[in-house]
């Protein structure tokens, strides 16, 4: 017995993206483990005389900083024990259930430990993690947040790409930096870029805490999100912060009308080499009980930089859904992760996707790239600016709002350009630099930094550190736009400071829309089965619908008329067709727009090519062509028996407009033909001269190769039945049942052939 | 309590109650305003009623934590930039060797900002930092 060779698929997936990703196996001695590990304590909790003394089996005097804190702020004491005492799968089932309103669940978390809300998400299935979900995230309407950077930290395609992310309907966008020190000049463009346009989309810039507050508090951005938390007391201490300090800076930035959320995620304290060995799932829960202990309204979470760790362990995408759940049952807004790319594989990309646009959230994406991979500083998102287009499509396949529009062409150039045009003023009008007119237009155009000519970046280093120097300010921004003539930037920008004095941004969930805010109290998400919750208005949807090159009847047609409609048919009617009598003829039966409503195939080839092609194929094959057209069918099958028997030696050819043949023979049932040639997209003319030789070597009796038209595995049903079933429309509102088959020559300017 | 709930968003339903820490409200902060120069960067702060307002709309909201939070930034509205950017430095682990600092800090925001809840917090803090022993440098 010879050794069987190796199946050569498995080399041809080797070359698949999917095989550069990473597959953990499980392993929670490593940290490498998603829903649970033996290090995982069980659920408990103690009190004593109204204080909490225990928490998941650890007595107080063990209490580590995220102990402590969740201890004195997050537990409340006269909920507890009914809170603990409930079956974990009960409370899975209140989760799911559209008749249990968010208010009760929510209230029986705030007596839950870590261990106990991670044991009742276990017992839930994907599907069920995702409908929970959607009952229990906090506001109503979806929304969606963009990462706006580049690889030059250029202050012109920052703006020009705030601009264009506002446009796509970005409720948020966030900036950072590939050097530190350019933070001041990226907060001041993307402010000015994200006044173009609509205006009230609100704008972070990430870095360090400190920093990143000072610029918060120069009314440059509206809020913070990375602060960030840890589950492990090692891995906080390590991320330089505590619970209070970070307790403090959340308040820090709500006393300068600053919203902030948190962010924590899966894998953090894996990535940090901190993890003492518990599932991903249990230190995140600690994240988020900490979370709402500090009162902060909201969290960005769902792995996040930890995110493709999570992804490349065993049920690593469920667990990612499950913590965003968990954070939505606390009480949190949620920016739900989807902002790393978690795989090269773009199937498993859409798919991990899919379950957020089907569940609605705060902000889908935290955030999704707007600008192309390799301009992104944060490192490539989940969807990129090379995938803008998949997003709105999927959003169009599942009738869901995923937060974003189709862009206008015209009117994203324009915003680009005015961007540009108002960060340069403001430079200019500020003293801060001076911007070359060819710079504008180069940006303008540029899908990404590669394609730039623009400030080198020592010179945006200048910019920045001149603009925190001179301590400027938003308010220097709007004086500076107004001065030159950006009156409505202006105001947008305005509209940002002044909400910043009403505080009503900081509530759970704040985004604007419509330059008014909503958020988990006025537009809370009640959502309890169908015909409830959020759904999108007509005019919504039919924007959403409205993606690029949309094929209508009109644009098809457009595609297909004939380029001079006053020139004479090239095949002209002579009389009834009747039996022919050649041992050798072939008859070549023509649908009824063939080459007069429609003229070329669906590949694209000239009509009169085409029957030229099968003419002198059939005479190479020995063969003699006679044209018919026929009126009473349109149907392939059909047209070539009929074309058969009309035939003198009983073989025909049937060929609808779009391409479609077949080679058949009078004594045969309709749809047992001889040859089929189904895939029009890809029939050449070589193909169809071969059909006429093969059709008439048949005459002679001979038994030729059939001719196979290779399929090459493109979709040719998603690639051309939208225009393929509006054509054949034509032809089938052409078909009389009565028509008899009229012969036809072909004229074209050289007196009839045949 | 539900009252307050219907005065929210305070920008639409109750504008004059939008109040900057210095006396502006939502409506004197227009663009000629601020061309003017009648409006600048101390009148784009948000103010410790207003924050207290918010809490209390957060409240009624059934979002406690987010109330408390809240209401230590309203603690925070009078606190300079410079003693805020200190007082966090200060939480944050290796930055003391032992917790006399904190203790005085806590003590002079209680003393001369009312920061009552502000310096209960950070005096928390020094007991929790003091068991797990993180008072100790880190560079």
């Amino acid at each position: 017995m010879t050794t069987p060779p190796r199946w050569r698929r498995f080399d041809e997936w080797d070359t698949r993206a999917l095989r550069h990703d990473q597959f953990a196996a499980q392993n929670s001695e490593a940290g490498f483990s998603t829903f649970q590990s033996p290090w995982d304590p069980a659920p408990s909790a103690r009190l004593e005389n109204g204080r909490i003394v225990e928490i998941d089996g650890k007595p107080e005097a063990e209490f580590d900083i995220i102990d402590s804190f969740i201890a004195t702020h997050f537990l409340d004491p006269d909920i507890v024990e009914e809170a603990m005492a409930m079956d974990s799968t009960e409370v899975a089932r209140l989760l799911v259930d559209i008749n249990v309103p968010r208010e009760r669940l929510e209230r029986l978390a705030c007596g839950m430990t870590p261990a106990k809300l991670v044991s009742v998400v276990s017992v839930m299935s994907a599907l069920e993690i995702t409908f929970a979900y959607a009952k229990m995230r906090q506001r109503r309407t979806p929304g969606n947040q963009a990462h706006v950077t580049n690889a030059k930290d250029d202050p012109l395609q920052l703006a020009a790409d705030a601009a264009t992310a506002v446009a796509l309907g970005f409720d948020e966008i966030e900036t950072t930096m590939r050097v530190a020190s350019n933070s001041w000049a990226n907060a001041m463009a993307c402010a000015v870029g994200a006044a173009v346009g609509r205006g009230g989309v609100l704008f972070q810039c990430s870095i360090e805490e400190a920093e990143e507050l000072q610029i918060g508090m120069a009314g440059f951005t509206s809020y913070a999100e990375t602060v960030s938390v840890y589950g492990t007391e090692a891995a906080f201490v390590d991320g330089d912060d505590t619970p209070w300090s970070k307790a403090f800076l959340t308040a820090a930035y709500a006393s300068r009308g600053i919203k902030t959320r948190c962010t924590s995620g899966a894998s953090a304290e894996l990535l940090m080499g901190f993890h003492e060995r518990k599932s991903v799932l249990y230190l995140e829960a600690r994240c988020l009980c900490l979370q709402s202990a500090m009162g902060v309204q909201g969290t960005q979470n769902g792995g996040i930089d930890g995110a493709p760790l999570t992804a490349s362990m065993a049920s690593g995408m469920r667990e990612l859904m499950a913590e965003n759940l968990i954070a939505v049952w606390l009480g949190l807004e949620c920016a739900s992760g989807n902002d790393t790319r978690v795989s090269e594989s773009e199937i498993r990309v859409g798919a991990k996707i899919t379950p957020y646009l089907l569940a609605g959230s705060d902000l889908l994406c935290s955030g999704f790239g707007s600008i192309k991979k390799y301009d992104n500083s944060f490192n490539p998102s989940l969807f990129n600016g090379e995938e803008i287009e998949d997003y709105l499509a999927l959003q169009r396949d599942f009738e869901v709002d995923g937060g974003l529009t189709p862009l206008d062409e015209e009117e994203t150039g324009r915003l680009r350009m005015r961007a540009i045009e108002a960060v340069a003023a403001v430079f200019d009008e500020l003293g801060l630099a001076e911007v070359k007119p060819e710079w504008m237009s180069s940006v303008a155009a540029a899908s990404g930094s590669l394609e730039t000519e623009t400030f080198s970046p020592g010179e945006v280093t200048r910019i920045s550190n001149k603009i925190r120097d001179r301590r400027l300010t938003a308010l220097d921004v709007v004086r500076a736009l107004a001065r030159r003539g950006f009156e409505q930037e202006a105001e947008n920008l305005m509209l940002m400071l002044r909400q910043r004095i009403s505080g009503d941004y900081l509530q759970t969930s704040a985004i604007l829309r419509d330059g008014k805010v909503i958020s988990a109290i006025n537009d809370p998400n009640h959502y309890s089965g169908p015909a409830t919750g959020y759904n999108m208005t007509p005019e919504r949807w039919e924007k959403v619908q409205n993606v690029r090159d949309l094929q209508t009847i009109e644009k098809v047609m457009e595609h297909e008329a004939p380029v001079d409609p006053t020139a004479k048919a090239w095949l002209v009617p002579v009389g009834t067709a009747g039996k022919g009598k050649d041992a050798h003829e072939v008859v070549v039966g023509l649908s009824p727009a063939f080459g007069v409503e429609l003229t070329r195939t669906t590949a694209g080839h000239d009509l009169i090519d085409v029957v030229l092609a099968l003419t002198e194929g059939i005479r190479d094959g020995g063969g003699v062509p006679r044209l018919v057209r026929i009126r009473h069918t349109a149907d392939t099958s059909f047209l070539g028996l009929t074309a058969a028997r009309l035939s003198g030696s009983g073989y025909g050819i049937g060929i609808q407009a779009k391409g479609t043949a077949v080679i058949h023979k009078a004594d045969r049932l309709p749809h047992l033909n001889v040859e089929l040639f189904s895939n029009s997209p890809v029939t050449t003319l070589d193909h169809y001269r071969a059909m006429g030789r093969n059709a008439a070597l048949y005459t002679h009796g001979e038994s030729p190769e059939p001719v196979l038209v290779p399929v090459d595995g493109r979709s040719l049903a998603a690639r051309y039945h939208v225009r393929v079933s509006m054509l054949y429309a034509i032809e089938t509102s052409l078909v009389e049942a009565d028509a008899s088959p009229v012969e036809v020559v072909m004229e074209l300017g050289q007196g009839a052939m045949r | 309590m539900k009252d307050v709930l219907e005065q929210y968003p305070i920008s639409e339903k109750c504008p004059e109650q939008a109040v900057s820490a210095s006396g502006k409200t939502i409506n004197d902060l227009t663009l000629s305003e601020v061309l003017s120069g009648r409006i600048d960067a101390e009148d784009i702060r948000i103010s410790a009623d207003v924050l207290q307002l918010q809490a209390r709309i957060a409240r009624a909201a059934g979002r406690e934590g987010l109330a408390r939070n809240l209401e230590r930034a309203a603690e925070l509205v009078a606190v300079p930039q410079d003693i805020v950017l200190e007082t966090y430095e200060m939480l944050r682990p290796g930055r003391l060797e032992n917790p006399e600092p904190l203790r005085a800090r806590a003590e002079m925001l209680r003393r001369d900002y009312g920061a009552h809840t502000i310096a209960a917090f950070i005096e928390e803090a020094v007991a929790v930092y003091q068991s797990r022993k993180l008072f100790r440098r880190r560079y």
